[in-house]
């Protein structure tokens, strides 16, 4: 993975980037299998390796596949990337080693929702009954967040008037 | 694209499976891994193959636009749909509860049509952006 950002950032070439990034994110889905989120990996190999590719190349052709070269001097980016950097790798030092039974996020709400989805929804896979069920606005927000982000691209880009153009 | 043979012959041979599979992790969501939005992109994964390699023109016809904004709003409304019917019938909004006979039956029967909701809005709304990226020069020309 650390191969693939490293190719990305040094390429000018936006469909080899675009290619990457596709290569990116079918290698985080196998990290997210190896770690059992096996719900995240589907939609991170549906989304990010297959959709998103797709449209970035849609774009692409839309505009140019050549990234111009930056006229401004690349101190203060490289500056603002590493601080960052630093503070979220500074962030990791505090979280639990990955598997701890003892960690905040087993102890909070999760081992109710363990206990209490089968008997409460008789849906096996606890993570659709927490999503569906006990996190249902949520669920509809985020739906409604879909919704709007289609509406926006029909509008913006304007394929709701079709009809007339067909008629030109 | 539809003129190269081997991805002609392998999309054709890839797309029922990968159909199947949407509907199969859409409506077995609650019992494997999966479920509304991770089967709406994959069914709109495979409706983009198709469009790439037999073109969007044939892709349209097949699910025209209108539909596919009809798709947007229908999601959400089953969606918040099954909120306002488990008002009615006497629990909170989106309590799954009351839905059927007794609780744990109609936590399952809300679960299912809520996926179903996410699924419809979140595959349309995929193909619709696909449509219109593809077409925009087309339109714009």
């Amino acid at each position: 993975m650390a191969l693939t950002v490293w190719a990305t950032a040094r390429l000018r070439n936006l469909y080899a980037v675009v290619m990457l990034g596709s290569i990116y994110s079918l290698l985080a889905a196998v990290m997210f299998v190896v770690l059992d989120a096996v719900d995240v990996a589907f939609t991170e190999a549906a989304v990010g390796a297959g959709i998103s590719t797709v449209l970035a190349l849609g774009t692409l052709a839309l505009t140019t596949s050549r990234e111009k070269t930056p006229v401004r001097r690349r101190l203060l980016p490289i500056a603002v990337v590493c601080i960052t950097g630093a503070a979220l790798i500074y962030g990791t030092l505090d979280l639990s080693r990955y598997g701890v039974a003892d960690a905040p996020a087993h102890k909070h709400v999760a081992p109710e929702y363990l206990a209490r989805s089968v008997p409460e929804t008789t849906v096996p896979n606890v993570v659709t009954s927490v999503l569906a069920s006990y996190r249902g606005y949520d669920t509809l927000g985020e739906t409604t967040v879909i919704f709007t982000a289609g509406i926006g691209v029909v509008l913006l880009l304007g394929s709701w008037r079709r009809k007339e153009d067909d008629d030109v | 694209m539809y003129s190269y043979l081997v991805l002609r012959v392998v999309a054709k041979l890839l797309l029922p499976f990968i159909f199947l599979f949407a509907l199969y992790v859409q409506f077995h969501g609650d019992f494997g891994p999966g479920g509304g939005f991770q089967a709406g992109v994959i069914f709109a994964a495979g409706y983009i193959l198709y469009g790439l390699v037999w073109g969007v023109h044939n892709a349209e016809q097949v699910l025209p636009r209108g539909i596919l904004r009809f798709g947007f709003a229908l999601g959400i409304l089953i969606y918040a749909g099954v909120g306002i019917f488990s008002l009615l019938a006497g629990g909170n909004y989106l309590d799954y509860s009351v839905m059927a006979h007794d609780a744990p039956h109609g936590q399952h029967l809300g679960i299912l049509l809520v996926e179903l909701g996410v699924g419809i809005t979140v595959s349309s709304v995929m193909v619709n952006i696909f449509y219109t990226f593809a077409t925009y020069r087309r339109r714009k020309a």
